[in-house]
């Protein structure tokens, strides 16, 4: 008995082949992306790497798919810091490209942005529980009254939830009510969202965006994304430790921590949205090819600098990036190239994860210095996954990382001293699609894939 | 009293916390809903919960003295933020040095609180205040 595990990325289709019983990985392979004419090209010529035999047995497929841009969410919100902040958390969470936040009542030029996003499906929520209505429902009926015909999820209010889906059914293609995404105030509850957001892709989006033949026929059953938050699911439940993933692309990096992240020590007190226990983050400027010069811009050339073991020349770094983020699978051409390259993944890596960690902030009172934390005390993860061809092609992946923890911003809550790992396979979304069903068999691919590389020095 | 909501906290860099518990637990004996922001709660803290839960009272405790300087401009970002009429009552060690009752109370009343206590004043008065003051 074989699983046949599918990732539709973006530039790459992936695959791998794994045994059921006894679970082990048989092989895997890839082959471009064919999103212009029919995904199912792209994985027919991957699949050709197998010998004919090897296809025989196979009784589970599944497939994520991050093609054709992923799974894109407009998240609507009442305060920018708690509704909206929480309806974002849980698109984030569910795997999805949150293309833009709104807060308060929609204007009718957010409602024309709305409409050129062209979203995949809307995730409206606002008001605690028996709290304020009032917005939820004017935002409601003007989504009712625009013409956009876009699925809705609403996770706001549940006193309002019967008005606001009378005031849309028939306006919009479907709505879905989940509960509230924060039912109380400073409560986070993603998870009834993320599920219907779940729902509403493999029933409506999929078919819209003409995936339902790649459901039908390899069992199309979640965004990439969200196979990975899986994969690292299983991974933090089986080792019992606080874990954080970063993956590091072309155009984006993501960052996944698993771990409550509650302070860690007496005299810091937590202010704020508290942080869902499996959180990501996307960084939209933070990338290895085409995000490139973003990243330039976001680090600076200053910090890029002094990452290098020599003085560059003038519009040395420039030119690399300029010419690195014309083409994906460009590569360094000197050792001064290969040191940029590393130079800018450390860099990548540390903002993407300064960006992700929580924040101490120090408060002086008059019963001496407090501290208020912001978002998760990551400090004490037990584990740093790296994900990402920028990792797995380094000679030195152990030693990136490392770099890019150390000496960062000491009112950065990161990871300090984490055993360090690399997907040296791209196994994390194929364990994430095996991890419900076949739990034995993913956690097979998650040893197979996961190589040591060293330990943060404390 | 279904769903009255209230927002309680301790305000600006003040770090007395049991006091703030001990009006939770009464306003919730009382049948209040209560949203207890507990201590070092800033004035966006505040209104933000508000918004939030559609609450009817701001219950602001300051015991650390500084609480004037804290509270001014609470009710004028309540106005911007949409709730303006919404009561506002304070009570606490609301000043450092001498000065009588009578003068913090106007000294607040202006600030645009409704309802000042001074120290020592028991949860229920407040809670028949709140009462009388939403007609409940």
């Amino acid at each position: 008995m074989k699983a046949l595990l599918i990732d539709f990325g973006s530039t790459y289709t992936k695959v791998a082949l794994a045994n059921l019983d006894p679970p082990g990985l048989i092989g895997t392979a890839q082959a471009p992306t064919t999103t212009s004419t029919d995904l199912l090209d792209g994985l027919r010529a991957a699949l050709a790497t197998f010998s004919p035999g090897e296809l025989d047995g196979i009784t589970v497929k599944r497939a994520c798919s991050s093609a054709a841009g992923g799974l894109r969410i407009v998240a609507i919100g009442l305060v920018p810091v708690l509704t909206a902040k929480a309806a974002r958390e849980a698109a984030l969470g569910a795997g999805a490209r949150v293309l833009a936040t709104y807060a308060h009542t929609l204007t009718h030029q957010e409602l024309a942005e709305i409409e050129d996003l062209q979203p995949d499906l809307l995730l409206l929520a606002g008001g605690t529980d028996g709290g304020e209505q009032r917005t939820v429902l004017d935002n409601a009926a003007l989504l009712a009254e625009s013409g956009l015909s876009i699925p809705v999820v609403y996770a706001g209010n549940k006193v309002a939830a019967e008005q606001v889906e009378q005031l849309l059914r028939g306006r919009v293609p479907r709505v879905i009510v989940a509960g509230n995404v924060m039912p109380e105030v400073n409560v986070l509850q993603t998870e009834p969202a993320r599920q219907a957001i779940r729902e509403l892709y493999l029933q409506e989006i999929t078919r819209a965006r003409g995936l339902d033949r790649i459901q039908q026929e390899v069992g199309l059953a979640m965004p990439t994304p969200l196979a990975v938050l899986r994969g690292g699911e299983l991974l933090q439940r089986t080792r019992q430790q606080d874990l954080v993933l970063v993956d590091i692309g072309g155009a984006t990096t993501d960052v996944h921590s698993f771990s409550d992240g509650k302070p860690r020590s007496a005299g810091v007190i937590l202010k704020g949205l508290p942080e869902p226990f499996i959180k990501r983050t996307v960084e939209g400027d933070l990338g290895m090819r085409l995000s490139a010069p973003a990243l330039l811009y976001s680090v600076g050339a200053d910090r890029l600098q002094a990452l290098l073991p020599f003085q560059p020349m003038t519009d040395e770094i420039r030119s690399y990036v300029d010419r690195i983020s014309q083409a994906k699978d460009a590569l360094p051409g000197s050792d001064r190239e290969s040191q940029i390259e590393r130079a800018l993944a450390i860099a990548c890596l540390r903002e993407a994860l300064i960006r992700h960690a929580g924040r101490l902030e120090e408060a002086f009172t008059p019963s001496g210095r407090m501290w208020i934390q912001q978002g998760k005390d990551l400090t004490g993860a037990g584990l740093l996954v790296g994900i990402g061809g920028a990792l797995v092609h380094a000679g030195d992946p152990g030693a990136i990382l490392q770099e890019a923890l150390a000496a960062g911003d000491c009112l950065a809550l990161t990871p300090q001293h984490p055993e360090l790992y690399l997907d040296r396979h791209y196994l994390m979304a194929a364990a994430g699609l095996l991890a419900d069903h076949q739990p034995q068999a993913a956690e097979a691919l998650l040893r197979e894939t996961l190589a040591p590389i060293g330990r943060c020095k404390a | 009293m279904p769903h009255t909501t209230i927002i309680l906290g301790v305000i600006g860099a003040d770090v007395h916390a049991v006091g703030n518990k001990i009006l939770e637990l009464t306003f919730n004996d009382a049948g209040f809903k209560v949203v207890n922001l507990g201590v070092m709660v800033s004035q966006e803290e505040f209104i933000n919960a508000a918004v939030e839960s559609a609450a009817s009272a701001i219950l602001v405790s300051s015991l650390y003295g500084h609480g004037e300087l804290d509270c001014r401009g609470l009710r004028e970002q309540c106005r911007e933020s949409g709730i303006g009429e919404i009561l506002l009552y304070v009570g606490g060690n609301l000043v450092v040095g001498k000065r009588t009752f009578s003068e913090v109370e106007q000294l607040f009343r202006e600030l645009g609180f409704d309802r000042v206590y001074p120290p020592g004043v028991m949860p229920e008065v407040a809670i028949n205040d709140l009462k009388k003051d939403l007609g409940l």
